[in-house]
C-alpha cells in the first residue's frame, strides 16, 4: 500500500513541473502554437491552390495538432533524462526509493497534459481560421483512438528515454534523425496511404501514423475511403497492442540500462 | 564489525574505470579510481572523508549511494549490500553534492522541495511542514516562494542541502557541501550540520571535502584519502597527535627561491610544501626534530636566501596529509 501511494506520489510530483509550466511560462503560446500553424497554414494554402476539397486542410490541422505530441516525446520525454543527467536531477531520482517508471510516467502525462493545451489550440486556430468542417459521427471510437495513441505513443517515449540513460549525447542525435522523416512517414500532412501500404506499414511503428489514419477516417469518412490504410478497429487493437507492448519494454529496458549504466559509470556525469 | 553494526562498511572495495580510445592519456586505458578501500562508520558518527580532486572520494560516495557499481570488493549502507539490494539502500540514504543545480529553475524553492519529497513518498502536508522548519534553520524562511532561477549560488546549495535532509534520512552523504560558497554561507551550513546531528545523533553523515578545517571542525573521524586509497583513518585530533612527536615550521624567505631543490637530500625532512606568496616563499615543513631546522636553515642562507619569518606550528590536518602524501591537498595529484 505504502508503495503504490509513493507511485503515486511520484508521478503527480514529476508531473508538476510540467502542469505548472503551461501557467508559467507562456511562450509556448507563441512557440507552440502560433509558429506551428505557420507551417500548417503554408500547406493548407497548397492544398487550396490545387482545388482539393476542403476536408484536406482538416487533415493538415488534424497533422499539425499531432505534431505537437510527436515533438513532445521526442525532445521532452525521450531526451529528458539526457537533460537530467546534465542537470544532476537523474542521480536524485535514481537515488530516491521509488519507481523509475512513475517518474516516467510522470514525466509522460506531465507533457500530455500540457501537449494537449498546445494541440488544442492549433485545431481551435486551424478549424476557426480556415472553417474546416468537422464532423463527428463515432465520438466514443474517435476519443478511444486518440487515447490510444497517446497511450503507445508515450509508451514508445518511454522506451526510447531509457536508451537516454545509457547513451546521452549520442542518443541526442537518434532524436534528430527521427524527427523530419518521422513528419514524412506518419502522414502528418497528408493520409499515409499515398506512401503505399508497405511504407505505411512500416510507418506505423510511430503509434501516432496509425492513429492520425484511423482519427482522420472517423472525422471525413467519405473521403478516406479512398485513402484508408486500415480500418480504424484495426488500429485501434494494434494501437492498444502497441501501447501494452511499448510500456512492458519500456520498464525493462529501463531495468536493463540502469544496471549497464551503473555498471558503467554513465548515470551521472564526471564531476558530479 | 559485522556489516549489520555499521552505518558504512566497505571491504576491498575497487572500482576501475575503463576509458575510451580518444579520453586515454599516455596510453592508459583504466583508471583506478578506488584501490581495495577497508573503512567502517559507526551509527551518529559524523566520517569525513579528506583527500585532494581526483582522490577518489566521489566514486566511493556514488558507489555507496548505488549509483556506481564497484568493480570488485563489497560495500554495505545500513547492513544492506549495495550491489545486491540497491532499491533496499535507498529507503534509508540520501545525497547533497557541492555545486548541484538540481530542480527546476521554474519552480520555487518549496516547490522543489516538496517535488522531491514526493520520491520518499512523503505525504505534502508533513513535507510543507519539514520544509517550513528546515528551511528557517537556514535562514531561507523568506525564500520559500522565490524561484530557484531566482537564487544565488549560495542559496540554493542551502535549498540543497533542505532537500537532503528533508527526507530524514538514515544515512546522508555530503560530497563537497561547502564547495565554492562565500565564508557566511559556508558556516551557516557547517552549523546546521552540527545541529542536525546534534538533533538526531542515531543519524549518520559521509562527508567528502578538501577542506581541512571543515574536516577538522565537524567530524568525529577523518580518512585521508589520495590516488584512491585510504592512508589513514582516525579521529582529527589522533591524526595531530601522531605528528607531535616531529617538528611542524613555516618559513617566509624574500623572493622567489626553488626550495626544493636545495633542500634535496636533507636529511630529516617528513615532508616539504612550497608556496609563492606576494613575491616571496613560503616553507612549510615537518621535521623528525627540531634540530634539523639549523642545517636547513644554513643550507637556504648558503644558496641566497634571506629568513623573513620562522613560525613553530601545531601540527594541523593540512600537515598530517602532507606527511602522509608528500604535498599539500591544495596541490594537484
Amino acid at each position: 500500500m505504502k508503495g503504490a501511494k509513493t507511485f503515486l506520489r511520484t508521478v503527480f510530483g514529476r508531473a508538476y513541473p510540467r502542469f505548472i509550466g503551461v501557467w508559467r511560462e507562456k511562450s509556448w503560446v507563441l512557440f507552440d502554437v502560433f509558429l506551428p500553424f505557420l507551417q500548417v497554414a503554408a500547406y493548407v494554402y497548397i492544398y487550396r491552390a490545387v482545388g482539393a476539397p476542403p476536408e484536406f486542410s482538416g487533415f493538415v490541422v488534424l497533422g499539425g495538432a499531432m505534431i505537437a505530441y510527436w515533438m513532445n516525446v521526442l525532445w521532452s520525454m525521450a531526451s529528458q533524462l539526457y537533460w537530467e543527467k546534465e542537470t544532476g536531477n537523474l542521480q536524485l531520482y535514481l537515488i530516491a526509493p521509488t519507481s523509475r517508471m512513475a517518474i516516467l510516467l510522470g514525466m509522460a502525462l506531465g507533457g500530455l497534459t500540457a501537449t494537449t493545451l498546445r494541440a488544442a489550440g492549433i485545431i481551435l486556430v486551424g478549424t476557426l481560421f480556415f472553417r474546416i468542417p468537422l464532423r463527428v459521427e463515432n465520438g466514443a471510437l474517435l476519443l478511444g483512438v486518440f487515447l490510444l495513441t497517446l497511450v503507445a505513443l508515450y509508451g514508445l517515449g518511454m522506451l526510447l528515454s531509457s536508451l537516454f540513460l545509457l547513451w546521452g549525447r549520442e542518443a541526442w542525435h537518434l532524436s534528430n534523425l527521427f524527427q523530419e522523416p518521422v513528419f514524412l512517414f506518419s502522414g502528418f500532412y497528408f493520409p499515409v496511404r499515398a506512401l503505399g501500404f508497405w511504407a505505411a506499414a512500416f510507418a506505423s511503428i510511430v503509434p501516432i501514423t496509425l492513429g492520425l489514419d484511423a482519427m482522420r477516417q472517423l472525422l471525413y469518412p467519405e473521403l478516406m475511403k479512398n485513402f484508408r490504410f486500415l480500418p480504424p478497429e484495426v488500429e485501434l487493437g494494434i494501437l492498444a497492442g502497441s501501447g501494452m507492448f511499448f510500456i512492458i519494454l519500456a520498464q525493462r529496458a529501463l531495468k536493463f540500462f540502469e544496471n549497464l549504466a551503473r555498471r558503467e559509470g554513465r548515470l551521472t556525469l564526471r564531476g558530479q | 564489525m559485522r556489516p549489520e553494526e555499521c552505518a558504512i562498511k566497505t571491504e576491498e572495495l575497487t572500482r576501475v574505470f575503463r576509458l575510451r580510445k580518444r579520453e586515454a592519456k599516455e596510453g592508459k586505458r583504466e583508471i583506478l579510481a578506488l584501490d581495495r578501500v577497508n573503512l567502517e562508520v559507526s551509527p551518529g558518527e559524523l566520517f569525513g572523508l579528506l583527500g585532494p580532486n581526483g582522490a577518489g572520494k566521489t566514486t566511493l560516495i556514488k558507489i555507496l549511494a548505488t549509483l556506481l557499481l564497484p568493480t570488485s570488493g563489497r560495500a554495505w549502507v545500513a547492513g544492506v549490500d549495495v550491489v545486491e539490494k540497491p532499491q533496499v539502500v535507498r529507503r534509508y540514504i540520501n545525497m547533497v553534492a557541492g555545486g548541484e543545480t538540481s530542480g527546476y529553475g521554474l519552480l520555487t524553492v518549496e516547490e522543489n522541495l516538496w517535488m522531491f519529497a514526493q520520491f520518499y513518498g512523503i505525504p505534502s502536508r508533513e513535507a510543507r511542514r519539514r520544509i517550513r522548519e528546515l528551511l528557517a534553520m537556514v535562514d531561507m524562511a523568506d525564500r520559500a516562494k522565490t524561484k530557484t532561477y531566482h537564487l544565488s549560488s549560495g542559496m540554493r546549495q542551502k535549498m540543497n542541502l533542505v532537500r537532503g535532509f528533508l527526507t530524514d534520512p538514515q544515512i546522508l552523504f555530503l560530497d563537497e557541501p561547502t564547495l565554492g560558497l562565500d565564508v557566511q554561507i559556508a558556516r551557516t551550513i557547517r552549523n546546521f550540520i552540527r545541529q542536525w546531528l546534534r538533533d538526531h545523533p542515531e543519524r549518520t553523515i559521509l562527508l567528502t571535502t578538501h577542506y581541512m578545517h571543515e574536516a577538522e571542525e565537524l567530524c568525529h573521524r577523518v580518512a585521508i584519502i589520495d590516488r584512491g586509497k585510504i592512508l589513514a583513518c582516525a579521529p582529527p585530533e589522533e591524526l595531530k597527535r601522531r605528528l607531535r612527536t616531529e617538528a611542524v615550521f613555516r618559513l617566509y624567505l624574500e623572493g622567489a627561491l626553488d626550495a626544493k631543490s636545495i633542500l634535496d637530500g636533507t636529511k630529516g625532512i617528513v615532508a616539504l610544501a612550497q608556496k609563492e606568496e606576494n613575491g616571496h616563499t613560503s616553507l612549510d615543513l615537518i621535521l623528525t626534530e627540531e634540530e634539523v631546522l639549523v642545517s636547513i636553515l644554513s643550507r637556504l642562507q648558503a644558496a641566497g636566501g634571506r629568513l623573513l619569518a620562522l613560525k613553530k606550528e601545531e601540527p594541523t590536518l593540512e600537515d598530517v596529509f602532507l606527511a602522509m602524501v608528500g604535498r599539500k591537498l591544495s596541490e594537484e595529484g
